[in-house]
């Protein structure tokens, strides 16, 4: 292998483990924010012991997500300086907004959080832990805003060598990448919900603190089933987008070789690139793929061998992966309705089943959100910036084979590792369920 | 202009981040000395617990800057010291979960393992910004293809290396004063005591730094031409000594002395460096400078907005969080059980 190919290796390892903690951070530090809003509401101290509970599950998340980040930054440079020369002028903006509007909210407030319980008022401590969760989400809005333009370059000119932005306005608004950070905050809320859902869950289960974790089963299941929906609906404009502005990529995601009109979904086929067919093809549901892209059913979709081929995408991975992320995303619409229904009916704790799916199905949502991420990043493949700039123009050229090599098995030792540490500590504080009511403490306080 | 104006900001977010970050650093490699038990320990941890999360993100913004402003720079001094900034990164992944993950299980070797990565993350990526900056002011061996000639044993140099000295003597002060303004009774009588050594040894590698900057770098070039100039390595050095004289009426003016000295340290640097980022040992020609690496006008416009909208509102709520801990960390703080702590 060549520094090209360790260094993709390593900035989809690195990438992707980022992305197993960033995510839960997006949608937990809400749920965590409305928790404690009606504790701040109405005095309960059930909802106190809650925010306590979660929270510390969000700061043993939050950690790793942190620091993990900037070792993105980092890379760009390290491995990518090509990239980094030739797009800096246009990408490295939305990485420095991300840090001055998003990320010093973020951190800033966290502290205040963490450690102002008794040193700010209620409200001003109500209001970090809401500061935390707008700025993680900003700071997702401008990486998406980042990542949007390597994926459909827009407001830019070729001068001096490089992309240069002549439209800053273009590429904040750009469709693309909204519809890509919708989808994937979306997406971060769903992992969110399921991991309350889940470890709520649990505890029903183990029948330990019936009344606060059916509550938080409620705020997560209706936070899920919104968020659910908004992945859906947002993820089928989305798909429209991407037909629209990357045609490689969707048709990679539907295995589709020819250019037709009223192009199907095939439910399930094995991608065959040396020949350009489907091996397999089974259960095609005529025009879905043309409604799907153009909201029509009989537009026409372009093919795969419409492409040269060597700016194809790998068709299998994303093949599978966009059908692995749909097919996920519809069963957290359903289980989210259940949980809805039945904590609002107030029976949730009687559903052994229904529980014992929510506690297995947390892993889910991270593999969906994972795989979603191969389709968008495989499927841009073999560009770096869709149709702009290829992927092996990019990486640097002043770094040594055996260096990158180093560093890859440095990351893994060290990830593998901190991933270890981490979801040990995420069971064992979840296993031990919320600190006990302080009584005795609630007494000290009034005398 | 405003390749010179993001220069000026250029220097500005290190210096403001080795400024903050640098008594994290500081109070992290004291923290095997002066915690002599537990508490201590957490005592320690405790009081950077507010507010090193926030500090490093001025690292994140000055490597965002960078990318930003010039991206040619950013591009190759990353790839040039690959090797350094990947232990940086390291060190600044430990010391961050490390933090977190202390006090969250009971068992010695736990924490012991942490206590380590606490000293780790706080020693290397202090020693080895300072061997980076070293290295930078000394010129790097840049060829005319914008070809890197050396390796991390070529940047590992006495000057690489004095500099890396230097600067963890300057945060060991920058942490020693910290934790004697942040704590009370017994730590922070070990504390104090610290304080009057670590500034003897620093003034003296300080000394030698300026010393041998005047003959192994060009940095001295750009304040004979502009004497005015002058003023910023005058102050750093003012601001050393006063330190020692402060200390003995109070930390708090001592640390406000130290905080002055970093910031002046980094701009004699920063100013002896203009106008370049990454000066070739090679050929000056070869250099890669504010002009030659800078995006173009309209996103230096746009990120010039940005920073004039956004960081003084930035600086408003960090002034606020430091104000809201401003208290010495006592041990009752951290054993409260209705009390976050680390």
């Amino acid at each position: 292998m060549d520094a090209l190919m360790l260094s993709r290796l390593q900035f989809a390892m690195t990438a992707g483990f980022h992305f197993i903690f960033v995510p839960l951070t997006l949608g937990l530090v809400i749920l965590v924010a409305i928790m404690q809003t009606i504790y701040v509401r109405t005095g309960d101290q059930d909802y106190l012991r809650m925010t306590k509970f979660w929270g510390k599950l969000f700061l043993i998340n939050f950690a790793i997500g942190v620091v993990t980040g900037i070792t993105l930054e980092f890379q760009f440079g390290m491995n990518w300086a090509e990239y980094s020369k030739y797009v800096g002028d246009i990408f490295g903006a939305p990485l420095a907004i991300e840090a001055t509007v998003a990320f010093f909210l973020e951190s800033t407030f966290l502290g205040v959080w963490i450690f102002g319980w008794k040193k700010v008022s209620k409200k001003a401590h109500l209001f970090a832990i809401w500061m935390v969760a707008l700025g993680s989400n900003l700071s997702a809005l401008w990486i998406l805003i980042a990542n949007g333009w390597m994926q459909h370059p827009v407001g830019y000119e070729l001068r001096n060598g490089r992309a240069e932005l002549v439209d800053f306005v273009a590429v904040i608004f750009s469709p693309y990448a909204w519809l890509k950070f919708f989808h994937t905050v979306s997406s971060g809320w769903v992992i969110g919900a399921f991991f309350v859902m889940g470890i709520s869950a649990y505890h029903l289960l183990k029948k330990n603190e019936i009344q606060l974790f059916k509550k938080s089963m409620k705020i997560a299941s209706v936070f899920g089933l919104l968020s659910a929906f908004a992945v859906f609906l947002i993820g089928d404009f989305h798909a429209a987008e991407v037909a629209k502005t990357q045609p490689s990529k969707f048709a990679a995601m539907e295995s589709i070789w020819e250019t037709q009109e009223g192009a199907p979904v095939i439910m399930f086929a094995v991608p065959d690139s040396e020949n350009e067919r489907n091996s397999v093809e089974i259960l095609p549901l005529p025009k879905l793929a043309s409604i799907l892209a153009y909201h029509s059913p009989n537009a026409e979709v372009t093919g795969l061998k419409d492409i040269p081929k060597d700016e194809r995408p790998p068709v299998g991975l994303t093949f599978f992966s966009f059908r692995i992320m749909v097919g996920l995303g519809t069963l957290f619409l359903l289980l989210t309705v259940l949980a809805y229904y039945y904590s609002r009916k107030g029976v949730i704790e009687n559903k052994t089943l229904l529980l014992r799916v929510l506690l297995y199905s947390i892993p889910l949502p991270y593999i969906a959100a994972q795989v979603g991420w191969i389709v968008a990043e495989v499927g841009r493949q073999p560009w770096i910036v869709y149709g702009l700039m290829k992927t092996s123009d990019a990486v640097s050229v002043n770094i040594t084979t055996s260096q990158v090599f180093l560093s890859l098995l440095g990351f893994l030792v060290f990830y593998g590792t901190l991933g270890v540490v981490d979801i040990y500590l995420l069971f064992k504080f979840a296993r031990k369920g919320p600190e006990a009511p302080k009584n005795a403490q609630t007494a000290g306080e009034v005398q | 202009m405003l390749e010179t104006i993001w220069f000026a900001l250029w220097g500005l977010l290190w210096a403001v981040y080795f400024m903050l970050d640098g008594f994290d650093f500081g109070a992290g490699m004291l923290h095997p000395v002066l915690g002599k038990d537990d508490t201590d320990k957490r005592i320690i941890i405790n009081t950077l617990g507010p507010v090193w999360d926030g500090n490093e993100v001025w690292l994140i913004t000055a490597g965002g800057a960078t990318f930003a402003a010039f991206p040619t720079t950013y591009a190759y001094m990353f790839s040039w010291l690959y090797t350094p900034l990947l232990l940086i990164l390291f060190g600044l992944i430990i010391r961050g979960v490390a933090f977190e993950f202390r006090g969250k299980a009971e068992s010695e070797t736990w924490k012991k393992v942490w206590d380590t990565c606490i000293f780790l993350g706080s020693f290397v990526p202090a020693l080895l910004f300072g061997v980076a900056f070293g290295n930078i002011f000394e010129g790097l061996l840049i060829d005319a293809n914008n070809v890197y000639r050396g390796n991390l044993f070529s940047l590992l140099n006495p000057y690489g290396l004095l500099t890396g000295v230097l600067f963890v003597a300057l945060f060991l002060t920058h942490g020693a004063l910290w934790l004697s303004m942040k704590t009370e009774g017994d730590l922070q009588v070990r504390a104090k005591a610290l304080v009057p050594k670590l500034w003897i040894a620093t003034v003296v590698i300080a000394v030698l730094f300026l010393v041998m900057t005047y003959f192994v770098t060009p940095l001295f070039n750009n304040f004979f031409d502009m004497p005015a100039f002058l003023l910023v390595p005058v102050i750093a050095v003012a601001a050393l000594l006063a330190l020692g004289i402060l200390f003995k009426k109070s930390s708090f003016l001592a640390f406000i002395a130290s905080c002055l000295t970093i910031v002046m340290v980094t701009f004699t640097g920063v100013i002896g460096l203009f106008p370049n980022l990454l000066p070739s040992k090679i050929d000056p020609a070869y250099s890669l400078t504010a002009f030659n690496t800078s995006s173009s006008e309209y996103t230096l416009t746009i990120m010039t907005v940005v920073v004039v909208l956004f960081v003084p509102v930035v600086i408003a709520y960090q002034v606020w969080t430091y104000y809201v801990f401003r208290h010495s960390v006592r041990p009752e703080d951290v054993t409260d059980p209705d009390v976050e702590a680390y």
